[in-house]
């Protein structure tokens, strides 16, 4: 496939490895934390760590957009969907996330509610239109690479007079989710020597608006493609840059990625969706500024004004660490649920439920290896 | 095609009136047992599926003694869309009981068919189902003998559910069964993965993206005599339908209490299973087939049965993809091109598509 092999070439790949191996310095260690969970899927996937150097270990973030998601939003959905009567849509990830009372949006489906899955924010619109009688909301989720698609869905929902849809926004921003894990300073912050930053974000927002990161924390960043060459690239880099002594902003990415991004896709947005003043991160607290909500002047396609329910503060489930393996604080395997109550066929947390979750990614791609470490730590 | 109290056409009182199978629905009488019953097994059931044994018009079919050991499964089929390409759902009931039964080194013998028929299906779209059913098992040698029909209130059903039954019998000395991997044994497959459930996905109303891709829906049973004639001593076969290639590989090694390391680089897929899987963010390894195998064999015998199966038209694409390992956990491991290995888990829930 043109595009895709490129960067996916065997050869390539341990040229890369070598290099890494050959540049890092055997006498310290290399942490790098991948902000996104695309890069953790693809380094379980291909088995990027494999091809690492002992000392080099990556770290994983909090960059999955169902994983950071509070419980009392997916309560806050099942009461729109089942309080309110209406069809409620949204992207497949979602439907197994656990919500309070063991509930889950495919629970409540299973219990009568009208909740389908869809694959875009045109067919939740296309429902809209099939059904001019009901009300139609579609659950909006994900970082700014699944924003501008929202936009449009709200423009086009004005455009056509379309008077029942709506949008549950749940959008967040990737820098200020950034900004609280670097301005943890406890004592149990992680320790992170370099960042893989997000690509498709980046697509949209465009790599300058990571450069707090290297000038206010001192950290070098690179803006890293989601393929497994680009992770390796982009390791490699990071590498050089710590060796160096260097705290630079680059870009891996740059087949896709401009320091300035998508201006179209931000102006949509700008003029769709407005800034919330906090909005609660699973595992990160409530982070000001960090997500989107509908902007005032669609007010009339905003399905929190449309269809209030009472909102009741999340309770997550007793033993969960989520929020510390978003933090980079705890690998999954550190957590007494793993693998024990909590697994991808009855997740406990949201890192066990979507493919992009760090937990689940342990889970489905990594299990042997940690049996391998566990029986080689035993026979030592 | 029986039916319980069906009436039989030639019973007095039978209309002559043919149904009008180019504009008209199922409706609630189809299923009621009356004339209305009748006219819909004769016209359409009987009339594309006619052989000696559903002749009979008993509410069994009578056969003779078999050489063999028998051996028998049957499968529902409820598939969105009804018509794909490559197929519909007719044929695919006929071929996925077929290779069912010819998974235990069978000659599959016969079939039974039970409809589930939502009223307002167009007759037209039931004929259609039901000749493909009619030329898929007459391609494999494997008549419909005896079958059952029922209407359901429109929306308790989605359009058509078939149920297929299948016999068949298993020569002498040929044991072949999930339980008998053992470490050492090479792992082969019949051809690319994926493309049944990439055609299917393809033709759903909310997808819809533009591939040529057909179903690999076909009968298994002559390339399974091929494989046997060249290797009796085959340990496992198996069809990865529901749960693609990770589903079954991790179903015989629970079976076989073993584990398994593939090779994901001599994993066989086409370009347009590869570029639709990335499209959506699935994994072709989790994707239904419904016209490939597994199997497992002692590694000294690999070779021959690959040869073998090139041989055949359904098995042209065949490869040895991996080997069977002990291992107490019985975990799959995959061994990526990079030469990073990572497990090959089976699917949770049903395969979505990921949000980025």
């Amino acid at each position: 496939m043109k595009f895709i092999d490129e960067y996916r070439d065997s050869a390539l790949a341990r040229n890369i490895a070598s290099a890494i191996r050959t540049e890092v310095h055997p006498d310290r260690d290399y942490r790098l934390m991948e902000f996104c969970g695309g890069h953790t899927h693809a380094i379980f996937r291909y088995g990027v760590q494999d091809l690492m150097p002992e000392n080099l270990r990556f770290v994983h973030g909090p960059g999955c957009p169902v994983c950071v998601l509070p419980m009392a939003r997916i309560d806050q959905a099942i009461a729109i969907a089942s309080q309110h009567r209406v069809t409620l849509c949204t992207y497949g990830d979602l439907m197994r996330v656990p919500a309070s009372e063991r509930q889950s949006l495919l629970k409540a489906k299973a219990e009568g509610a009208d909740i389908r899955m869809v694959y875009s924010t045109q067919d939740a619109l296309a429902i809209a239109r099939a059904a001019p009688d009901h009300q139609v909301v579609f659950f909006a989720i994900g970082f700014e690479t699944t924003t501008p698609p929202t936009a449009v869905a709200l423009k086009t929902a004005r455009a056509e007079g379309l008077s029942n849809f709506s949008v549950f926004c749940n959008h967040v921003l990737t820098p200020p989710a950034l900004r609280a894990i670097l301005n943890d300073s406890g004592q149990d912050a992680a320790r992170i020597d370099g960042i893989l930053g997000p690509s498709h974000v980046s697509t949209i927002i465009g790599s300058a608006a990571y450069a707090f990161v290297a000038r206010e924390h001192g950290l070098p960043l690179v803006i890293a493609g989601f393929e497994p060459l680009d992770v390796m690239q982009s390791a490699l880099m990071l590498v050089r840059q710590i060796n160096q002594g260097r705290r630079d902003l680059e870009n891996q990415y740059s087949r896709a990625v401009s320091p300035a991004g998508n201006t179209k896709a931000q102006a949509l947005m700008r003029e769709t969706l407005a800034p919330r003043e906090t909005f609660e991160w699973r595992g990160l607290g409530w982070l000001p500024d960090s997500a989107l909500r509908v902007a005032d002047t669609y007010a009339d396609w905003d399905a929190e004004q449309r269809f209030p329910v009472e909102v009741t503060p999340s309770r997550e489930i007793k033993g969960c660490e989520c929020p510390k393996v978003l933090r980079g604080l705890l690998e999954p395997t550190d957590c007494k649920l793993f693998g024990t109550v909590c697994s991808p066929e009855n997740p406990m947390g949201a890192c066990m439920v979507s493919s992009e979750g760090a937990c689940a990614a342990y889970w489905s791609y990594g299990r042997s290896r940690q049996s391998n470490r566990a029986t080689t730590a035993s026979a030592a | 095609m029986t039916a319980p109290n069906s009436i039989h056409p030639n019973s007095p009182g039978h209309s002559n009136r043919r149904l009008d199978v180019r504009e008209g629905r199922v409706d609630l009488s189809h299923g009621g047992g009356g004339r209305a019953m009748a006219q819909l097994i004769e016209d359409i059931f009987r009339r594309h599926l006619d052989n000696d044994l559903l002749r009979q018009n008993n509410d069994q079919a009578l056969f003779g003694p078999v050489r063999g050991r028998l051996v028998m499964s049957t499968d529902g089929h409820v598939i969105s869309p009804m018509f794909f390409n490559g197929g519909n759902i007719g044929s695919l009931a006929v071929h996925g009981t077929i290779n069912d039964v010819a998974m235990a080194g069978a000659r599959p013998l016969y079939l039974a068919a039970g409809f589930i028929l939502e009223e307002g299906l167009p007759l037209a779209d039931l004929e259609r189902i039901v000749i493909a059913m009619a030329e898929a098992s007459k391609a494999a040698g494997v008549p419909i003998v005896t079958g059952d029909t029922k209407v359901v209130e429109r929306g308790k059903a989605d359009g058509c559910f078939i149920t297929t039954t299948g016999v068949g019998e298993v020569p002498d000395g040929i044991v072949i069964s999930g339980e008998r991997a053992t470490p050492g044994d090479a792992v082969l497959v019949s051809g690319s993965l994926g493309d049944h459930g990439i055609a299917i996905l393809s033709q759903r109303d909310n997808l819809g993206f533009g591939t040529e891709l057909q179903s690999d829906s076909a009968a298994l049973h002559g390339l399974v005599a091929d494989m046997i004639a060249a290797v009796p001593d085959i340990h496992c076969l198996r069809d990865p339908t529901r749960g693609g290639l990770a589903a079954t590989l991790n179903e015989l090694a629970a079976q076989s209490g073993v584990g398994m390391l593939i090779r994901e680089a001599a994993i066989p897929l086409k370009p347009e299973v590869r570029a639709a899987c990335e499209l959506l963010g699935l994994d072709p390894l989790n994707i239904a087939n419904e016209g490939k195998l597994i199997a497992i064999c002692p590694a000294e015998r690999a070779e021959a049965l690959l040869t073998a199966m090139r041989a055949h038209p359904l098995g042209r694409e065949s490869a040895i993809i991996g080997k069977v390992t002990k291992d107490p956990q019985q975990l799959i491991e995959l061994e990526t091109p990079f030469g990073g290995r990572r497990l090959l888990d089976w699917l949770t829930g049903e395969q979505l598509p990921r949000i980025c």
